[in-house]
């Protein structure tokens, strides 16, 4: 088992590799649809990001609201691909590390060689679970988009797998093609 | 006449809506224990282990099983002998849905399609309703994720397309869809009527226990067929690779235009959460 601290270093994600489970511990940031649009905007605009996005991690989540004397409600990811436009302008201004679920298109996984980020996996549909990993959660930037407002998150030991390295692997493609029959 | 009260079909939604999110079907949870025994994947063996933690702590800490807690969907089957007191049904099953995201603490998905601005109360509802003889009055509440949605399609196959046609369009779905969806699915083909009617008796073909098989024998085996070659595929648990890709198909079949084969692929994810209620 792989631990990773943010902020990650270019050398941290570079010692990844496709299959192996990491233990996410400290702050990550939540980001879906809406809230990446609004971030490229403002990379579009030449104005600051609302967060520090170099060495960071991105969970793309829109937790359900918390119940009293939680930190947070479910909290699994969601389907990735939807970020793919967004998310190379990222990765290009220091952001190592997306979370989330599904395959990422070519030119995200591009991105993730030249700059240095890998892509993990974390349960879909495993909101309930996961949520025990998140120890604290707090609006940051976006509070109008509701679910999809950024959240700073405090986490421990978050359950991870790498499924695209630095270096242009992908775990998915790898295991289906050796379950996959004729 | 029988009369319903506007109120009592309002609450019923709202706590139908609260406990689909929180408890997991027996035929769901019965569905992974037996993938567990036939997944040869150790990875995918983790991920089914995972679910069914997940369905645990959803139960017993009411954390919904999923962030994403759908849009609501309705199915009615409502009685000719049934009056709804007090106001309009549709009304009560949008109140009750407005209430019970509320109350839940279930997500609110609902949005506008060009600015993206959150209604704020997970409504309107997709209400789909069918007048039936009798005094009763169903709703199945279905908690419909994104994710597996975006993964769905309809076609219009010629007639000389097939059985074999349906059958390459819907494992070909499956396996576009990868680990999108979140695997394992439940897939549901919608066979004839018109082009919306397809997408409706898909989506309908998902309410079906696990296991259960359609009642036509001829259905019935490319339900199974169906469910051999999508678990062939290897997409597995979360899509890590494996066996268990689907936790069953369910097929709905009705007469189409002679110049048409009508198909929709409605893919359920594994978290598939609905609930009847009975007046």
């Amino acid at each position: 088992m792989k631990t990773l601290k943010p902020p990650v270093k270019r050398e941290d994600v570079d010692a990844l590799e496709i299959g192996d489970k990491v233990m996410i511990s400290g702050v990550i940031y939540t980001g879906r649809d809406a809230a990446h649009k609004r971030l490229v905007d403002l990379l579009d605009k030449g104005e600051p990001l609302p967060f520090d996005i170099d060495g960071q991690l991105i969970f793309y989540v829109g937790p359900t609201p918390a119940p009293p004397g939680r930190p947070i409600g479910a909290a699994g990811p969601t389907t990735s691909y939807r970020m793919d436009a967004y998310a190379p302008r990222l990765i290009e201004k220091g952001l190592r590390g997306m979370i989330g679920k599904g395959p990422r298109a070519a030119p995200v996984v591009e991105a993730m060689k030249k700059y240095g980020a890998v892509y993990l996996g974390a349960t879909g549909g495993a909101g309930a679970l996961l949520a025990g990993a998140v120890k604290k959660a707090e609006v940051i930037a976006f509070d109008d988009l509701g679910p999809e407002a950024i959240r700073r998150l405090e986490v421990e030991n978050f359950p991870v797998i790498v499924i695209n390295d630095t270096r242009g692997n992908d775990l998915y493609k790898q295991n289906v093609q050796k379950y996959k029959k004729g | 006449m029988r009369n319903i009260p506007f109120e009592t079909v309002k609450q019923k939604v709202k706590e139908a809506c609260i406990q689909a999110n929180l408890i997991l079907g027996e035929d769901v949870l019965e569905s992974f224990r037996n993938g567990l025994a036939k997944e040869e994947s150790p990875l995918g063996k983790e991920i089914l282990e995972q679910l069914i933690e997940n369905a645990r702590i959803a139960r017993e800490e009411k954390i919904p099983l999923c962030q994403d807690t759908g849009l609501a969907v309705f199915f009615v089957e409502l009685g000719d002998q049934v009056a709804i007191q007090g106001g309009l049904l549709s009304d009560a099953i949008n109140e009750g849905v407005r209430e019970g995201y509320k109350e839940g603490n279930l997500r609110k998905s609902a949005c506008h399609c060009f600015t993206r601005k959150n209604t704020g109360d997970n409504t309107p509802a997709i209400i789909h309703l069918e007048q039936v003889a009798g005094d009763k009055l169903r709703i199945v509440f279905c908690a419909k994720g994104g994710g597996s949605e975006n993964m769905s399609r309809v076609t219009m196959l010629a007639p000389s397309d097939g059985v074999a046609g349906i059958e390459n369009f819907v494992v070909n779905r499956v396996w576009e869809a990868q680990s999108n969806p979140c695997p394992p699915i439940i897939v549901g083909v919608g066979i004839g009527g018109t082009f919306e009617r397809a997408a409706l008796i898909a989506k309908k073909a998902l309410l079906e226990p696990i296991g259960k098989r359609n009642p036509d024998p001829e259905l019935a085996a490319l339900e199974e067929r169906l469910l051999g070659k999508i678990n062939d595929l290897g997409i597995g648990p979360a899509g890590l690779g494996g066996r268990i890709t689907a936790l069953d198909v369910k097929v709905l079949m009705e007469p189409c235009h002679i110049a048409s084969l009508p198909l929709a692929v409605n893919i359920n994810c594994h978290s598939s959460r609905h609930q009847e209620i009975i007046f």
